[in-house]
C-alpha cells in the first residue's frame, strides 16, 4: 500500500481546512518561483520524465500534449483551460480537489500557463457545482491577495488571471473541444480534429485543455521529482490516482492510491469489501461508465492501471469503480446507463444520437425479457455501427458498455429472453 | 437530448436589475474583447436567478440585444443545456440522480418519495409554487449516492425516511441542512479511515 507520506492530496478529507493557510502549511506554494524559474524547457521535461498521464479519462501523455504549444508566441495569445467539468457516472474525484484542494489546482494553473506561454486561464466547471463554485472563487480571490497569481505573480514576473466559467448541465461539454464551444457561448458540440486545440482552440488560439486532476498533480511532482512520481506504479503507467469506489460496498469512498493496485484491495481494504462478501460479486465497471465492465473472474487478479485495463478490454478511465454485486440486476443497471448517453447525446452526429436511443429501447427490452434472440446480434451490430463513426469518443463511450455486457452476460440475455415469441418478424 | 418545454405564459418584459447589470458588465469583462458572446452563459445564469429560477423568451431577446449576438444563438444555448429553465420552477427544485451508481444504491426510492410527496409526474408546479421535482442524470457525488440536489445544495447519503424528512421540511419553506446525511466526513469511508490516518492525528 502507499505510504500516507506518498499521497499527492493530503487534505482529501478535509482534516485541515481548505484555506490558503492551511494549504501553505501542507506544502502548497512552497518554491513555485523557483520551479518557474528552471524555465519552460525544464518544466515540461521533468512532466514528461515522470510519464504524467491525463487523468481526465483519455490517458495521454501530459507533457507531450503541453510541448504542442508553439514554443515562440506569435500575434495569437495562449489560453490554459482546466477541465472540471466531471459529469462521468461514477466519477467524483475532481469535485473534493476543488472544494479541498483548491491551492494545488491554482498553483498547477501558473506552473502550467507559464510553461505554456499562457496569461488567461479558463477553469470550465460543471454548472451542478455551484458550491464548489464557489468555494473556488474564494480560493482563487486568496490567492490573488497573497499575489500568487494576478499581475507578477509569484514575483516571477509573470502575469496569470483565472476566471471561473460555470457549465449547465451537458455532459459531453466534458470533451475538450465541446468545452471550448461552450466557453465560447455556444452550444456545445463537439469540433473536428485535426486541427488539435494546442493550435487551434478557444477562440482560434493555442490552447491546451487539461482534467482538474493532472494539473493539481503538477506542483508536487516538480517539487519532488519525476523520479519519486516515475518510481511509483510501472513504466508508463505511474504515479498516484484518486479512486473513487461507488455501487454495492460497504463503505464507497475517495482514496488516492498508487497506479497498478489490485481491483481487490481497493474494493476489501479501502471500500470495506463487496455486500454480501467477495464470492457476491457479479461485475465491475472500472472507470467510469464509458468503459466496458470486468466480469468477477477478471476481478479477482486485475491490477488498476491504464494498459492493464486495455488488455483486459476495457480502461481506465477516470478511476471510478462501480461495482454491482448478484443482487443487480445487470441488465437494467447497463440499459440505465445506456438511457444517460441517449440523455447526453449531443445530437450532432446521426449514428450517436440515433444509436444511443435504440441501444437504450433494446436494452430496456431486455431487461423485461421482450426481445428475440436476433436482437442481441442486431445489438452488437448496432454499437459497431456507432464506435468509430463519429466526430467525438462520445460514440465508443455509450458502445462500448454495452459490448461489455454483450461480451461477457450475453447468456443472461439469451436465458431471459429465450421464450420471447415476437409476432412481428425481424 | 433533454425535451425543454418553453412556457407557455410569457412575460412581456425583462430588466436587469441595476445590481445584477453590474455583475453583467463584471463577467463580460472576464473575456477578451470582441469575444463577449463568451459571457452568455454565466448571464442566462444570471437571469434565472433574477427571475425566480427561468428563463422567458423575452430576457433571451435581451441578452441578444445585450451582447450583440443574434437571438437565435441565445435559443440554442439556453434550450441546449439542461439547466436552464424554460418554465418556472417550485422555490425549492428538487432534482434526484438516478444514473447507475445512484440507482444501485437505491434512488428509485427517492424519486418515489417525491412522486408521494410533491407530485406524481416530474416536473409539476405545486399550486403554491414552492416545490417542484424532476430525475436528472449523474449529478457528480456518486460516492455519496443515493443523493440529490435542492437549488444550489447537494443531500448526499439518504434513505427514504431521511428525504421524507427533507421534502417534509421544503414543503413547510424550512431550509434543510446540505451534505452527507450518514454519520461520516465528506467522502471518507464510513466503516473508518484506511489512509491518511497519521496525518489526521499528527
Amino acid at each position: 500500500m502507499l505510504k500516507d507520506s506518498d499521497r499527492i492530496f493530503k487534505n482529501l478529507y478535509n482534516d485541515f481546512g481548505w484555506e490558503i493557510e492551511s494549504a501553505i502549511t501542507i506544502g502548497d506554494w512552497k518554491d513555485t518561483k523557483e520551479i518557474c524559474f528552471k524555465g519552460k524547457e525544464w518544466i515540461i521535461n521533468e512532466i514528461k520524465t515522470s510519464e504524467l498521464r491525463g487523468r481526465g479519462g483519455a490517458g495521454f501523455p501530459t507533457g507531450l500534449k503541453l510541448s504542442f504549444v508553439p514554443k515562440e508566441k506569435g500575434v495569437r495569445p495562449h489560453y490554459l483551460v482546466i477541465n472540471a467539468d466531471e459529469s462521468e457516472p461514477g466519477t467524483c474525484k475532481d469535485r473534493d480537489i476543488l472544494r479541498f484542494e483548491p491551492q494545488k489546482l491554482i498553483e498547477g494553473c501558473l506552473i502550467t500557463s507559464y510553461a505554456i506561454g499562457a496569461h488567461v486561464c479558463y477553469i470550465y466547471i460543471r454548472g451542478e457545482f455551484f458550491r464548489e463554485g464557489e468555494r473556488l472563487q474564494q480560493a482563487i480571490d486568496e490567492a490573488y491577495q497573497k499575489n500568487f497569481i494576478g499581475k507578477n505573480s509569484c514575483n516571477t514576473g509573470w502575469d496569470l488571471d483565472i476566471y471561473l466559467h460555470f457549465g449547465a448541465g451537458a455532459y459531453i461539454c466534458g470533451e475538450e473541444t465541446a468545452l471550448l464551444e461552450s466557453l465560447e457561448g455556444k452550444k456545445g458540440l463537439p469540433r473536428l480534429k485535426p486541427p488539435f486545440p494546442a493550435l487551434v482552440g478557444l477562440y482560434g488560439c493555442p490552447t491546451i485543455v487539461n482534467n482538474v486532476e493532472t494539473i493539481a498533480v503538477i506542483p508536487t511532482i516538480l517539487r519532488r521529482g519525476a523520479k519519486w512520481f516515475a518510481s511509483l506504479g510501472r513504466s508508463k503507467n505511474t504515479g498516484t490516482k484518486i479512486f473513487c469506489i461507488t455501487g454495492n460496498v460497504n463503505s464507497p469512498c475517495n482514496v488516492e492510491e498508487e497506479m497498478g493496485v489490485p481491483l481487490k484491495e481497493l474494493i476489501e481494504k479501502h471500500a470495506g469489501g463487496v455486500i454480501g462478501g467477495w464470492n457476491n460479486l457479479q461485475a465491475v465497471i472500472p472507470g467510469g461508465s464509458s468503459m466496458p465492465l470486468l466480469p468477477k473472474n477478471v476481478c479477482d487478479s486485475v491490477r488498476m492501471d491504464f494498459d492493464y485495463l486495455l488488455d483486459q478490454k476495457s480502461g481506465l478511465g477516470t478511476a471510478a469503480i462501480v461495482v454491482m454485486n448478484k443482487d443487480q440486476d445487470i441488465i437494467k443497471c447497463m440499459a440505465r446507463i445506456a438511457k444517460f448517453y441517449k440523455h447526453e447525446s449531443c445530437g450532432q452526429c446521426t449514428p450517436c444520437r440515433e444509436g444511443a436511443g435504440w441501444m437504450w429501447r433494446m436494452l430496456e427490452r431486455m431487461a423485461r425479457g421482450e426481445a428475440t434472440l436476433k436482437e442481441v446480434d442486431l445489438l452488437f451490430d448496432v454499437t459497431k455501427q456507432i464506435e468509430g463513426h463519429t466526430i467525438c469518443a462520445f460514440g465508443e463511450g455509450s458502445a462500448w458498455p454495452v459490448q461489455g455486457l454483450l461480451r461477457h452476460f450475453r447468456k443472461e440475455i439469451e436465458t431471459r429472453n429465450s421464450s420471447f415469441k415476437n409476432i412481428y418478424c425481424y | 437530448m433533454s425535451l425543454k418545454k418553453v412556457a407557455t405564459n410569457q412575460p412581456e418584459f425583462f430588466k436587469f436589475s441595476d445590481e445584477n447589470l453590474n455583475k453583467a458588465k463584471k463577467i463580460i469583462n472576464k473575456y477578451p474583447e470582441k469575444k463577449q458572446a463568451s459571457a452568455l452563459m454565466p448571464l442566462l445564469f444570471l437571469v434565472q436567478k433574477q427571475n425566480e429560477n427561468w428563463i422567458s423568451l423575452v430576457a433571451m431577446q435581451y441578452l441578444a440585444k445585450m451582447l450583440d449576438i443574434p437571438y437565435i444563438q441565445v435559443y440554442e444555448v439556453a434550450t441546449f443545456y439542461s439547466m436552464y429553465n424554460l418554465s418556472p420552477v417550485g422555490k425549492y427544485f428538487v432534482q434526484v440522480c438516478t444514473t447507475t451508481p445512484c440507482m444501485i444504491r437505491g434512488a428509485e426510492k427517492l424519486v418515489e418519495v417525491c412522486k408521494n410527496k410533491i407530485s406524481q409526474n416530474q416536473n409539476e408546479l405545486l399550486a403554491n409554487k414552492i416545490c417542484s421535482w424532476m430525475e436528472v442524470e449523474c449529478l457528480g457525488a456518486c460516492v455519496n449516492a443515493p443523493m440529490m440536489q435542492i437549488n444550489e445544495d447537494y443531500f448526499e447519503d439518504l434513505n427514504e425516511e431521511k428525504t421524507k424528512e427533507i421534502i417534509d421540511m421544503i414543503l413547510n419553506d424550512e431550509s434543510p441542512k446540505s451534505g452527507s446525511y450518514k454519520n461520516r466526513k465528506n467522502s471518507e469511508p464510513e466503516s473508518g479511515r484506511t489512509t491518511l490516518i497519521n496525518l489526521k492525528n499528527a
